[in-house]
């Protein structure tokens, strides 16, 4: 939109703060702008197939070339003004071409959503420019570092509200059933994100295979379950350990390889173990999948409407009308601890010796040899602990399911757990929260959209990914500080 | 010479790579207490020498015995971290390796990896909060402090590594080393890039390891200069092959120390094989 000219924009940006341009530069600028939209605008605007009776025609959109150009050689004045650093006219500009395509009555309703957008961007990028320069002035650091220091602060007390917000949202009115079933999603990822946030955040081992030790956590407690009639609290370590199991075994042959190397041979174990899943039909029952998981259990009260003869149910025992929703709010509970476990366990292991080499490991792994950590160790604890995380997940998962089946288990799923990871800032957290939140929570809120849906999600990480490069929250905290660890000292 | 065995001899060290000779039947001892360096010209196999100690590389022959607490360890049966953990050789490197994005604090901390691992019961007993981990933490943040104060570096020990100027990074990079309690200190090149004030209070922190820390150093550099002042002996290596060994008056008057670094011409030669 109207950032069509960001190659001149670059030539006249750095030390404009002194400098004024004169109206005629400002004017060739946008008129230079305004052309090349124009030529781009014809081809893609200007002609539309219509179809009329079978009978296919060549239509002509002059006015919607014409109002989108002008549109665009207006914003790129104001653009201008903003950078210039002058206020009052472009936020006054950016009202009017809302009002206009809000009240205007321009022929078709994109424009008027266009115009109305593009009103509102300038008048954002104006007060940025605003807030930015205040910060600069006033602290005389970069806007970043401020945010930085800001962030450190706000973070435990945003995480509290977090939490709590966590805990009472299926009490609140809006915590109707389809809102916690996305709620539960959100959850299932952010526990997936923090479990691999061990292993890429943390160790620096980048891992595209990570959904292969869900898988394993799925079938584990799906296999057990339906071969012996394990319960699901049985069932749940069961599948963390052999998750981690397997962790270990992918981590012996890929010790000696980093980077992209690594990256690819963890993404063919995580194929591998989904055509293992697919063609060992005998054990997994192949592309059918297994049906009939077995349903956790509230210390062996089942949420069933008519329990077995001889059996009490959640309901009677607590004296409730039967409701669907219990379950619903149970397995969301049990997501949200297991996902705060995962959460307090790698927050704390982060202060022990194990994380610290961890994170020393990713930083440099020959200087680690040389100080006496043993790699192999580190990484396979790093590879299993973290895959233990996702096993945990995946016996959740296929609880909630009832039934798992190898196509859940596919490299989109391991690309977003790690897109997750990637955009929240490695080994942040709180990172990791949003992150789920924005790509896995928002989308499935704004399913309405249909097909626009993956197009938003592609736009999300682009904007994230050019506004901060290292993640949304990148900052770092150290484990620990000499001024606190000598403070309790003393 | 006494009778006990020194802190580390080299016996008969050879490292070829395919074809190519880059150590030739290297022998030398380094004793407790002293400084060793290891001179000569680029490319005479100074770093290598390093590498086959630390265990970065494997020797392709010869012993390199490394007493410790009177056990000795075969250094080239030893992999690079064990070296580091159990035969106490800790090293520097030519092109700085400090953990950029942890803390200072954090680096000095990590050097103490394998005490705190035992302290912490190989940090599982400590995830549950059983046993000595904070006491064991409170020391290794104590030995972190005293290293901190002998490379200056308090004011800055909550800020990353990465942060800090160059010379700052080789003094901490030295404390990592010394909070292992290496038993042989390895410093490959500590004064490169470092300004002649800097080079001065380098020399004094390995003046002050050697005499307070009764442990042996070990030295490369390539500029004479540097090493004559604080060296008590000098290995002087070309083409991968020792050349000289002694004090550095005996090496600095030694012909073929002279050939080796100011070139030679013909009559130089006929000098040399003479001597």
């Amino acid at each position: 939109m109207p950032s069509t000219g960001n190659g001149t924009q670059a030539s006249i940006l750095p030390d404009s703060g002194h400098r004024r341009l004169p109206p005629g530069a400002i004017f060739k600028e946008a008129g230079l702008t305004a052309v090349v939209s124009l030529a781009l605008l014809v081809p893609f605007v200007g002609f539309k197939i219509a179809n009329r009776g079978g009978e296919q025609f060549l239509e002509t959109r002059l006015p919607e070339v014409l109002i989108a150009a002008g549109l665009i050689f207006l914003g790129r004045i104001f653009l201008i003004l903003v950078r210039e650093g002058s206020l009052a006219l472009p936020v006054a500009g950016g009202a009017v071409i809302s009002a206009i395509g809000l009240f205007a009555p321009i022929p078709s309703a994109f424009i008027q959503a266009v115009a109305f957008t593009a009103g509102l961007v300038i008048i954002v990028r104006a007060a940025f420019m605003v807030f930015a320069a205040r910060r600069r002035s006033s602290t005389g650091r970069e806007f970043g570092s401020g945010f930085a220091d800001g962030y450190r602060k706000a973070l435990p007390w945003l995480a509290s509200a977090l939490i709590v917000f966590a805990v009472i949202l299926p009490l609140m009115p809006f915590g109707e059933r389809r809102t916690i079933d996305i709620a539960i999603l959100v959850l299932t990822y952010i526990m997936l994100g923090w479990g691999l946030n061990i292993v890429v955040g943390l160790a620096g081992l980048l891992d595209l295979g990570y959904v292969a030790f869900y898988a394993v956590g799925a079938y584990s407690y799906a296999l057990l379950a339906s071969y012996f009639d394990f319960s699901f609290w049985v069932c749940l370590p069961l599948a963390g350990l052999f998750a981690g199991f397997f962790g270990i075994i992918l981590g012996f042959p890929v010790l000696r390889l980093r980077g992209d190397y690594l990256a690819i041979v963890t993404l063919g174990f995580g194929e591998m173990i989904r055509v293992i899943l697919l063609n060992w039909v005998s054990l997994t029952k192949g592309p059918d999948g297994v049906s009939g998981i077995p349903r956790p259990s509230f210390f062996g009260l089942e949420f069933k409407r008519y329990p077995a003869e001889g059996t009490e149910s959640f309901h009677q025992f607590f004296g409730l009308d039967y409701s669907s929703l219990h379950r619903v709010v149970f397995l969301y509970y049990l997501i949200l601890i297991l996902a705060l476990i995962t959460n307090f366990f790698t927050r704390r292991i982060r202060t022990l010796p194990i994380g610290r080499a961890w994170e020393a490991l990713r930083e440099d792994e020959i200087a680690c040899r040389s100080l006496g950590i043993n790699p192999r160790n580190t990484k396979l604890s790093a590879f299993a602990i973290g895959a233990m995380f996702g096993g945990f997940a995946g016996a959740f998962f296929a609880t909630r399911q009832g039934f798992v089946s190898p196509e859940s288990f596919t490299f989109l799923e391991s690309a977003i757990i790690l897109a997750i990871v990637v955009l929240g800032g490695m080994g942040s957290q709180m990172g990791v929260v949003i992150a789920a939140v924005v790509l896995i929570g928002l989308p499935e809120y704004i399913r309405d959209l249909q097909e626009y849906r993956m197009l938003a999600f592609g736009a999300g990480m682009v904007l994230i990914m050019s506004w901060r490069p290292r993640g949304l929250l990148s900052q770092r905290d150290p484990t620990i500080s000499l001024a606190r660890a000598e403070g309790k000292t003393s | 010479m006494t009778d006990a065995p020194p802190l580390l001899r080299v016996e008969h060290l050879s490292m070829h790579f395919g074809g190519l000779v880059a150590i030739d039947d290297l022998s030398f001892d380094a004793a407790r207490g002293e400084i060793t360096a290891i001179i000569g010209p680029n490319g005479a196999g100074k770093t290598t020498v390093f590498n086959c100690l630390t265990g970065f590389y494997k020797p392709t022959v010869g012993r390199l015995t490394m007493q410790r607490d009177d056990t000795p360890w075969q250094l080239e049966q030893l992999e690079d971290y064990r070296i580091a953990r159990d035969a106490g050789v800790a090293r520097t490197f030519q092109n700085i390796r400090i953990f950029p994005q942890m803390s200072v604090l954090e680096n000095l901390i990590v050097a103490q990896h394998h005490v705190l691992m035992k302290a912490s019961g190989y940090s599982a007993l400590a995830l549950i909060g059983i046993g000595g981990y904070r006491k064991a933490e409170r020391e290794a943040v104590a030995l972190a402090r005293y290293w901190l104060e002998r490379v200056n570096l308090v004011e800055r020990a909550d800020e990353d590594a990465g942060s800090l100027s160059y010379g700052a990074q080789r003094r901490l990079e030295i404390a990592r080393a010394m909070c292992m309690r290496p038993a042989l200190l390895c410093l490959d090149e500590p004064a490169a890039g470092l300004n002649p004030r800097e080079t001065g209070e380098l020399n004094d922190l390995l003046g002050f390891i050697r005499a307070e820390h009764d442990i042996g150093l070990l030295l490369i550099e390539h500029d004479m200069g540097v090493v004559m002042g604080i060296s008590d002996k000098v290995v002087v290596l070309d083409y991968g092959r020792k050349i000289a060994d002694g004090t550095p008056e005996q090496v600095r008057n030694d012909p073929a120390v002279i050939r080796a670094y100011l070139g030679e011409e013909d009559d130089a030669v006929e000098f040399a094989g003479g001597a």
